[in-house]
């Protein structure tokens, strides 16, 4: 299988800031691909790199066997870019907007295609000003599609949406994908990157952190466990409780969180240590680490 | 390229468009000179006045051209400035810039509606001198008009296009674009027919874009000047400004908005009064 994307020790700085240091990744044709990071990871400036809108300071790139920062035309004719903060003329219509920029592409979708696959059929001859944001972002999806793109990508695709409007844009980008459309996107939402990614790259201080499918991910950290439990005020000595553990605890307003590769062990020490002295143990849990954990845990955040 | 010429027509229609349906912006451009025509008329009268340079001519027969060339020069510099930055800020730009539309083809639209939009303000400005005022065109000299209004507007609109690349932000651009022409306008022959001024006023005229497109253009309507009207001198002034634009836009425009610039700024904010 041929890579629809090649990236290696990608480098962007900004003055003193390294935006990206040194960031190797491949997408394969006809891949949902997810970047994950919290704000700052780099996760925009690489997109923006691969998307020609930023050139790198060093590291080889290859888009569709192009280089975006010379590929120019030709090469944007064989993208789309669904940015979040790419804004519209408000005084037009839909299907004037439509119009517009499908004249640019050499393999262009049928205004009465890309509408529906957006679901705006009603909003067609409506000002984007009068559409709701929900609406106007459909627009800017459908001018992503519009030349029907061999890669396409998705600045948080769903940020906003309701529930609903979620699993239909799910929908519409597992059908772009089964359609063969390499698909990039960013996201916030880990339940997003889960449900719809088949990789994932998780990015921190400019960095890949992790990468590999959703459930290898976790599996990387599937030896783990979490004790989760509320400890009510109690004048007893909490070292006794801590000290001897197997796990790593941490505490945050009286909740407590253990994280153990010997669950059982544990949990039978903080039972006994509760039991002996009395004390009821508030919404104790134990669970494996899922993926927002183990997500949290690379980018650096404690839960 | 004849899908370049493509994508231009359907530019220059939505930019059109744009400008149409945004109601403060046209009626600036378009009503604005209007009624400072009529007004002017209404002050000083529709007698003579003696005109050093165009001779004994009616106000409106001042005004109405010079007016005519102010609202093209807004429709153009002002215009353009103001939509470029506000849509650059709203990363519209940067859309444009992440699609095949060629650079060239985009700004030619907006170039190319704007001078649509001042020939039809232009057009109204001279009608109404013409229906109502009393005001003389000579067909003879309608040539030297065109060669005028042609490289007075596309200059204006180069330089338009300019300080979308010198004002960082939306916000910048309409001070910086009425702190230019609004002052020009008095040095020009536009607002007020100079008498005599101070020779640094005078120089200062002539040598900004402004004067020359305003009395290239007047002349050739005045029934003083000698056929055919045109005023190379006066031209050569503005396509040395248009080349001075276009350098300055190919060095500063950018597409991508400035890190945190406010966004949704659609309104046609206008701080002055044109």
């Amino acid at each position: 299988m041929t890579n629809a994307i090649d990236v290696s020790g990608l480098t962007k700085a900004y003055g003193d800031l390294r935006a990206v240091n040194g960031v190797s990744f491949s997408v394969p044709e006809g891949q949902v691909f997810a970047i994950l990071g919290p704000n700052g990871a780099g996760k925009s400036t690489t997109v923006e790199i691969l998307e020609g809108h930023r050139e790198r300071d060093s590291g080889e790139v290859s888009v569709l066997g192009l280089d975006p920062a010379t590929g120019g035309r030709a090469f944007r004719d064989r993208i789309g870019i669904v940015l979040q903060e790419a804004g519209v003329d408000k005084e037009l219509t839909v299907r004037e907007t439509l119009d517009l920029y499908s004249t640019a592409y050499t393999h262009r979708r049928s205004i009465a295609e890309v509408i529906e696959l957006v679901e705006l059929d009603e909003k067609l001859d409506t000002r984007i000003s009068r559409l709701s944001g929900g609406q106007q972002r459909r627009v800017d999806l459908a001018l992503g599609l519009i030349g029907t793109p061999e890669l396409i990508f998705l600045d948080e695709p769903t940020t906003g949406f309701d529930p609903a409007a979620r699993r239909r844009s799910w929908e519409l980008i597992q059908g772009l994908a089964a359609g063969g459309t390499t698909v990039v996107l960013t996201t916030h939402y880990l339940e997003e990157a889960e449900h719809l990614a088949d990789n994932i790259i998780v990015m921190a201080g400019g960095k890949v952190v992790a990468e590999g499918t959703p459930e290898s991910l976790r599996q990387n950290a599937s030896t783990e466990s979490v004790i989760r439990f509320g400890l009510p005020q109690v004048d007893a000595r909490v070292e006794e409780l801590f000290e001897p553990l197997h796990g790593k605890a941490q505490g945050r307003d009286r909740r407590i969180e253990i994280t153990t590769t010997k669950p059982t062990a544990d949990l039978a020490h903080i039972t006994g240590w509760a039991v002996a002295r009395g004390i009821e143990l508030d919404g104790l849990i134990v669970e494996s680490l899922t993926l927002e954990d183990v997500y949290l845990r690379l980018v650096g955040e404690d839960a | 390229m004849s899908r370049d010429l493509g994508i231009l027509w359907r530019s220059i229609r939505a930019e059109s468009r744009i400008f149409w349906r945004s109601p403060v912006g046209a009626f600036f451009t378009l009503g604005l000179p209007l009624i400072m025509l009529v007004l002017f008329v209404a002050l000083f009268g529709n007698d003579s006045i003696g005109h050093p340079e165009y001779g004994d001519i009616t106000t409106a027969q001042f005004y109405a051209p010079g007016l005519g060339v102010f609202a093209a020069a807004s429709a153009t510099y002002t215009n353009i400035a103001i939509n470029l930055s506000m849509r650059r800020d709203d990363g519209i730009l940067k859309r444009v810039r992440g699609t095949p539309i060629p650079p060239w083809v985009f700004l030619g639209g907006v170039i190319l509606s704007a001078v649509w939009v001042a020939l039809v303000a232009t057009i109204v400005m001279l009608g109404l001198g013409v229906a109502a005022y009393g005001v003389e065109l000579e067909l003879d000299k309608v040539p030297a008009m065109i060669v005028s209004f042609v490289v007075g507007t596309i200059c204006f609109a180069t330089l338009g296009v300019a300080l979308t690349g010198v004002a960082k932000t939306a916000a910048a651009a309409p001070a910086i674009a009425n702190a230019t022409i609004l002052p020009m306008g008095f040095i020009s022959d536009v607002f007020i027919p100079l008498d005599d001024p101070p020779s640094w006023l005078t120089w200062a005229g002539n040598v900004l874009p402004l004067k020359p497109f305003a009395v290239s253009f007047t002349d050739a309507m005045s029934p003083f000047t000698a056929t055919p009207g045109f005023q190379w001198g006066r031209i050569a002034i503005l396509l040395a400004w248009t080349a001075v634009g276009g350098f300055v836009a190919w060095k500063t425009f950018r597409w991508e908005p400035v890190p945190g610039a406010p966004k949704g700024r659609r309104r046609r904010n206008r701080s002055a009064v044109v």
